[in-house]
């Protein structure tokens, strides 16, 4: 048992390291067209909604927080806590898909969206930066629905290690899921980590 | 990995620091740092994910190997953006050129 | 070889413990499955080949004569994209990997079977995706689909290909994974890391590769096909992205791509050379380590495919000397491979004449790639037939003939029998002929002048490529040839002993073919690696579960 939960832990880390490389070819084209952009950049992360991205990394640091206390409540044979946990966790996950949700409603509307009815024109925009403003949308929205389905495929793991810690499948010597499934999930969170800065805050410091 | 159970009080003290730093890295971006924004970022970033990793991901008290793993995915991010770097960064016809 | 000695097969093994397409579609074997990637493997090359042939007798005339300078774009795109993600990054690995690492360190199984049996499976959707799209109409922009003409203006079926292989991309990436986790923590007792065959580290480190380098070929067909969907310009100069963005991050993962088509094939050779010299492995350590470091290196030289495009002279001289870096741990493979050779009892069997082959070819290979290292030669050379040379004599005189020489190798262990010797040579003959009239021309083809990639050329290269063509012909009969005795050998070839060769190492400790759980018990490893003292191989022989009558006792 010992060495399949070895094997488990081992398995997800590998596992987790491809998804840094996955991720990193979008953080690679990030700081190519950001440094390329900086103008352009700060300008179009300044239409991003600052409260409700900060929101959304709290919520996330949170769901981080009772997945770790759901792990502890599996490791020390404590059921109460580790379902109550696996529930928040899942409900902050949630919250944070519905807030992305609001949150890309409103690029739509204001034509944010780098498809064909992309619009940034004078008075609000500078039309200099119309294209390295698409850019910066093109990266954003590549970026956080990646992460969105990622966070997506985490809710339906949270159900399935909730339905089986409901039927009592998990104690202090056969925990490895929780723990596997825990991994996963703060990787999705440290990703958002450093979503949050690098594509809502460049553009902070214009009023 | 150990059987070490971190304790629920270290993970509560791990989140309050979380949220103090998404704090601190919302009010530095409303000044204007020049290049230094990004690199104060990414810092205070890369330390929330460093807690994250040792303590609600247990790295701190797992082996060698788990350790090495970890480093080393992000070693290999960092030369890939690194490297790439490194050509749009010495491109003798100005800093981050190409034909528009 | 013994003619006196019978031998029998064991009463039950792998491939007879269940019938039904069931319990082959279903299994969780590791050695079952790498069956079902060895056929799989076997007709993906032989279509790969067949798209070869088509191309080859295109260029027997100067003029493009035979197919329309469209219809040649497609026949080299899908050459290269079925040789490179479904043939030479998956055969060694998925078949003897998947095959051989458990046997070789001990195990019972992979460290997660059904992962291993989904690998397949996923491998099987992206190419039944990529077969769809190449018989749909194809693809012409090159294996190496660059962009902008990939993601915006080629009209022929990018996105099915890059749907297919990103498919594919997670069969390697769990393969990869599997490994690793399986060499780390299902050693048996006594397998300490230096105790484990060179095979074992080799694929070590094709799985480091795997793991690290896939993922980013992943994210970036994703990115083309977006970008052919949506119209978003990462890629495209028009709205203000960078193509050459797009020659770094699949280079990224592309270069070190051809060292996991290369390092299992070392892996095969080490264990070749070791076996049929009788004697340990010259410098074991430099050369376990020299696997780990061409993983490691190899990620660090992805620009020299970038010479010729607008990066940066400064960044061109960096890969330039990482890429001869990157040279020395193959190089010392060689080397040692060489010494081990030294007063070595050499025995000129099939699977030698095949490591032979792969030792001179691969040189010349590894040699002509330090041509393409310089940046100045690579201005003359790029694009044209000097690097298609070089790439075909590591890819085919390297790969292949260390996947033919271990498959014959372990043939007796797979399928438990005999692969017919002499025909075994006589084709491994062909192969080599066949494979440097075909190729070495190519190398004074390219040099000369003359561009790859183009259905027709100037007439004064004719000579060199019909000896070209003419080389592929014997080249495919070769290969057709073991195709043909090795079904034959399944039902008349002789049965092999346990250990035919014989060998210490843990594979052939057990019947041939094994039982589905490997080994009656756990080994207990008390040798080193390649130890052929006369007491390690008495013993050997007798503790191997092989039903020799009589003789032997």
């Amino acid at each position: 048992m010992e060495q399949q939960r070895e094997a488990g832990t081992l398995g997800m880390w590998v596992f987790l390291i491809t998804e840094i490389m996955f991720f990193g070819g979008l953080f690679m084209a990030y700081t190519l067209y950001r440094s390329m952009n900086a103008e352009g950049f700060a300008a179009a992360s300044h239409q991003l909604d600052v409260k409700l991205g900060a929101i959304n990394t709290v919520v996330l640091i949170a769901s981080s927080f009772t997945m770790a206390m759901a792990v502890y409540g599996s490791q020390t044979g404590k059921r109460q806590l580790l379902l109550v946990c696996l529930i928040l966790t899942m409900i902050f996950g949630a919250a944070f898909l519905g807030i992305k949700a609001v949150e890309y409603n409103t690029k739509f509307e204001h034509h944010l969206f780098p498809g064909a009815g992309f619009k940034w024109e004078s008075p609000e925009h500078d039309p200099r930066l119309a294209q390295p403003a698409r850019m910066f949308f093109w990266i954003y929205f590549a970026m956080t629905s990646l992460h969105a389905l990622h966070m997506i495929i985490g809710l339906g793991v949270m159900a399935v290690i909730f339905y089986y810690a409901w039927r009592g499948r998990y104690s202090p010597e056969y925990h490895a899921p929780v723990e596997v499934s825990g991994l996963y999930w703060h990787f999705v969170d440290i990703v958002w980590i450093f979503l949050f800065p690098l594509l809502y805050l460049i553009g902070s410091h214009l009023h | 990995m150990s059987q070490h159970i971190v304790s629920a009080k270290i993970y509560s003290l791990i989140f309050a620091g979380l949220l103090v730093m998404t704090w601190v890295t919302y009010e530095v971006a409303q000044f204007d740092l020049g290049r230094l924004s990004v690199i104060v970022a990414l810092t205070i970033a890369t330390i929330k994910a460093v807690l994250v990793v040792l303590y609600f991901m247990h790295v701190r008290y797992s082996s060698r190997l788990t350790w090495v793993v970890v480093v080393s995915g992000f070693f290999w991010l960092a030369i890939m953006i690194g490297l790439t770097m490194s050509d749009y960064l010495t491109r003798p016809e100005g800093w981050m050129s190409f034909p528009r | 070889m013994a003619a006196e000695t019978i031998h029998t097969s064991p009463r039950v093994h792998y491939i007879n413990a269940n019938y039904g397409w069931k319990s082959w579609l279903f299994t969780r074997d590791h050695k079952r499955i790498a069956l079902l990637y060895l056929a799989s493997v076997t007709l993906f090359f032989f279509l790969g080949g067949a798209y070869a042939v088509a191309l080859r007798l295109e260029l027997l005339t100067p003029q493009g004569d035979l197919v329309s300078a469209e219809t040649y774009n497609k026949l080299f795109t899908a050459h290269g994209i079925l040789m490179v993600f479904f043939f030479l990054i998956p055969a060694i690995p998925a078949v003897l990997g998947n095959f051989l690492v458990p046997l070789m360190i001990g195990a019972r199984d992979l460290a997660f079977p059904r992962i291993n049996l989904l690998s397949w499976y996923i491998y099987m959707v992206g190419g039944l995706f990529t077969l769809y799209a190449l018989i749909a109409g194809g693809v012409d922009t090159g294996w190496t689909f660059y962009t902008p003409y990939s993601s915006a203006f080629s009209n022929t079926h990018v996105l099915a290909v890059g749907i297919g292989i990103f498919i594919t991309g997670f069969s390697s990436i769990l393969t990869g994974l599997n490994f690793i986790v399986t060499i780390h923590t299902m050693r048996a007792p006594g397998m300490t890391w230096f105790r484990l065959p060179l095979f074992i580290w080799s694929h070590y480190a094709t799985s480091l590769i795997m793991i690290l380098g896939t993922p980013v070929i992943a994210i970036t067909v994703l990115l083309v096909a977006l970008e052919r969907i949506l119209k978003i310009g990462l890629f495209d100069p028009a709205l203000g992205g960078d193509p050459v963005l797009f020659q770094h991050l699949f280079w990224f993962y592309s270069h070190p791509a051809v060292y996991i088509m290369i390092l299992p094939s070392m892996g095969v050779i080490s264990e070749l050379v070791s076996n049929m010299t009788r004697k340990q492995i010259f410098g074991y350590k430099f050369v376990a380590f020299a696997s780990i470091a061409i993983a490691v290196f190899g990620f660090l030289v992805w620009g020299h495919h970038l010479f010729t495009s607008s990066q940066s002279i400064y960044a061109g001289m960096i890969f330039s000397i990482l890429s001869y870096a990157v040279s020395v741990p193959s190089a010392i493979k060689v080397f040692n491979w060489t010494a081990t050779l030294y007063k070595g009892s050499i025995s000129y069997q099939t699977p030698m004449l095949y490591a032979f082959g792969f030792i001179g070819l691969f040189l010349i290979g590894g040699m002509t790639g330090l041509f393409l290292a310089a940046l100045g030669l690579d201005v003359h050379v790029h694009d044209t037939y000097f690097v298609v040379a070089h790439f075909h004599y590591i890819m085919v005189g390297g790969t292949v003939m260390g996947y033919l020489g271990g498959m014959h190798y372990w043939w007796p262990k797979i399928s438990g029998r005999m692969y017919p010797e002499g025909w075994g040579r006589f084709s491994a003959l062909v192969i080599f002929v066949g494979f440097n009239l075909t190729f070495f021309p190519q190398f004074i083809a390219g040099y000369m002048g003359m561009p790859r990639r183009y259905y027709a050329y100037a007439p004064d290269f004719q000579v060199l490529n019909v000896m070209s063509t003419a080389g592929a012909s014997i080249l495919g009969v070769g290969y057709l040839i073991p195709m043909v005795y090795f079904i034959w050998s399944m039902r008349y070839g002789p049965v092999a002993a346990a250990n035919p060769w014989p060998s210490p190492s843990l594979e052939w400790q057990t019947s041939s073919p094994p039982p589905t759980e490997n080994f009656e018990e756990t080994p207990i490893v008390t040798w080193e690696a390649y130890q052929f003292d006369e007491q390690m191989m008495a013993s050997s022989q007798r503790s191997a579960v092989s039903d020799e009558l009589p003789a032997s006792g």
